[in-house]
């Protein structure tokens, strides 16, 4: 589905692709499987995830669209009851290997949640948490990390003044782009993002939006969402997900004017979900 | 109903019409209510007089003299210095211990333990140990501290006795309290690459830890009024020198008090309700240091 994207030019002009380099895959997804207990929440998930795109997996609701995105980082493993099979590689390298460090996958793929989840500390303390666990001490590099990193999420101007206050007197946008600013300070090479704006206003919602945009040129974003609209916005590849099932997964532009699968059409045109 | 409704207009009068059973429910209310503010009442008021009784009785022996004079055998001399400063020793050694037992067990609970067979069994018995009498602490301290590892009856012997006492409330207490550490904040550190012990160190820990602390404080403060385990393991009721260290015979006050109570002299009988205004003002410090901590931190997320 998604090798035919390279000779589908008009589109190209339409969603403005990295047509720097050819898009090599970040994540390899093979015949994934996962219960939670007895029960199957995936069902043999195959996808490729290319990078440096926004790649958007929508789906109605429970169709496991949270507990895919949480496989990519193995947060999944929290949940004591739950199993899986199948294949996840992430370049090139299988996750679930026995000797493939958790901690390092997590480094190089960060994650925004649903709800904004800032520490409960100040807003400087917040963005120097990844680097300081991964032990930055540097007084002066920690600096540099902050004003960086809440720039890329473009809080810097809003915030400067005031990055020894807690970040709870933050609004609910602010919030949620500290969280990707907090991500951003790590140097990840992902972003998993799952329905980051579900719980802002539209104004917050677009103000990440755009960041979304700006952060794809360097980094591959994964973006799980509700709202198709938003897909249909900000992404380059769409995953529509059903009963956690892949149904259908191409080029955005395909997937939203001539879906092959009669139930995206019928999902994306709002007749369920 | 909803066709018969479409058909006859509603008037007025039925709008306002009262259920049938009002009055009834109504009565009823009122009677629990009465019967619930009664039962509070009553509490209250047994602890109204209780501490009258007991100021009236000690007031007279309440001055310096009570806590910088030893026991003595006129009543006038008699004070609690060496109980006093006994308690504080006992405090100060059982706090760390069955701070660092009991946090460290309810981590490996909470944390990193799966959850099986096994960790349910320890689990199990931990609520039960809560139950246990105190005497049987106090007869498991004689035979393993005092006896079997020779520690006499000495002041690290009955702290030890008091932490394992002590132990179930506070691992359970601890438990609640990273128990209700959103995990949100943990799914957060974990997804930049945090180790296990670095997301309990740097955000279950410090956002647990007013609960943590709170559950502490309450715990010794029980182990403060506590008797029995540490007659049966031989704390002395008369002394006439002040504990020098970890291995010296001691004396607490509620032992004191007890020693106190039990004389013939009506005199001693007035010198206890003293001492045990010193040991309320004790429990009532730490209760109210345990409630400020509550309220300081108070959840912030
Ligand atoms: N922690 C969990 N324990 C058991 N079942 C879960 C858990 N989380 C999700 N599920 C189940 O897995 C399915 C997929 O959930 P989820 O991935 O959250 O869906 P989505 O994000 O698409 O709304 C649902 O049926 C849900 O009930
Ligand atoms: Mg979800």
């Amino acid at each position: 589905m998604l090798a035919s994207k390279d000779n589908n030019t008009q589109a190209e002009e339409v969603y403005e692709p990295n047509t720097a380099r050819p898009a090599d895959s970040v994540y390899k997804v093979d015949q994934l499987n996962l219960w939670y207990g007895q029960d199957q929440a995936l069902k043999n998930i195959e996808l490729e995830i290319p990078e440096q795109q926004v790649t958007a997996i929508i789906g109605p609701s429970g169709c496991g669209k949270s507990t895919f995105i949480k496989t990519l980082n193995r947060l999944t493993e929290m949940i004591p009851s739950v199993k899986t099979t199948g294949g996840i590689y992430y370049r090139n390298q299988d996750i679930f290997d026995k000797k493939y460090k958790v901690e390092l996958l997590r480094t190089k793929v960060g994650m925004v949640f649903q709800n904004p989840n800032p520490f409960p500390k100040s807003i400087y303390e917040n963005i120097v948490y990844g680097p300081k666990i991964h032990g930055i001490k540097d007084k002066k590099v920690l600096d540099e990390i902050v004003e960086s990193s809440l720039k890329g999420a473009a809080l810097w101007d809003e915030v400067k003044d005031d990055l020894k206050k807690n970040a709870f007197g933050l609004s609910g946008g602010q919030q949620q782009r500290l969280c990707i600013a907090r991500c951003l300070a790590v140097e990840p090479d992902v972003l998993l993002m799952d329905e980051p704006t579900s719980a802002l206003d539209p104004i917050s919602t677009l103000k990440i939006e755009e960041l979304v945009q700006d952060l794809k040129k360097n980094y591959s974003i994964i973006i799980v969402t509700h709202n198709m609209q938003q897909a249909g916005r900000i992404s380059d590849n769409t995953a529509f997900f059903l009963n956690g099932e892949v149904v259908e997964y191409d080029r955005t532009d395909k997937i939203f004017s001539s879906p092959d699968d009669k139930r995206t059409e019928d999902y994306i045109s709002g007749r369920f979900g | 109903m909803k066709a018969a409704r479409q058909e006859t207009t509603i008037t007025t009068e039925e709008r306002l019409q009262e259920p049938a059973n009002l009055s009834v429910r109504e009565w009823k209310n009122k009677i629990f209510k009465g019967i619930f503010t009664a039962a509070a009442g009553f509490s209250l008021l047994m602890l109204i007089v209780l501490i009258l009784r007991i100021f009236t009785q000690g007031i007279g022996y309440l001055d310096w003299n009570l806590i910088t004079s030893f026991a003595s055998r006129n009543p006038s001399d008699a004070g609690i210095l060496a109980a006093f400063v006994g308690t504080i020793w006992l405090m100060a050694v059982t706090a760390p211990i069955s701070f660092i037992l009991g946090v460290g067990t309810a981590i490996y609970l909470e944390e990193y333990a799966n959850k099986n067979r096994f960790t349910s069994l320890i689990q199990t018995n931990i609520s039960n140990l809560a139950g246990v009498p105190s005497v049987v602490f106090g007869l498991l301290g004689l035979t393993l501290f005092v006896r079997e590892l020779a520690m006499g009856r000495s002041i690290i012997a009955g702290a030890l006795t008091m932490s394992l006492l002590i132990l179930p409330i506070i691992v359970v207490a601890s438990q609640e309290a990273i128990r209700s550490v959103p995990t949100n904040l943990k799914e957060a550190s974990y997804a930049m690459g945090a180790t296990n012990w670095q997301t309990i160190y740097r955000v279950v820990l410090p956002a647990a830890l007013p609960g943590i602390l709170t559950g502490n404080i309450l715990a010794l403060s029980r182990a403060i009024g506590e008797t029995a385990p540490l007659i049966m393991i031989g704390a002395l009721t008369y002394i006439a020198f002040l504990p020098e260290n970890l291995l010296s015979q001691f004396t607490v006050m509620p032992i004191q008090i007890f020693n106190w109570t039990s004389r013939p002299q009506e005199e001693f009988h007035l010198v206890a309700a003293a001492g045990i205004i010193v040991l309320l003002a004790m429990l009532l410090l730490m209760n109210s240091i345990a409630v400020w901590i509550r309220n300081k931190f108070q959840r912030r997320f």
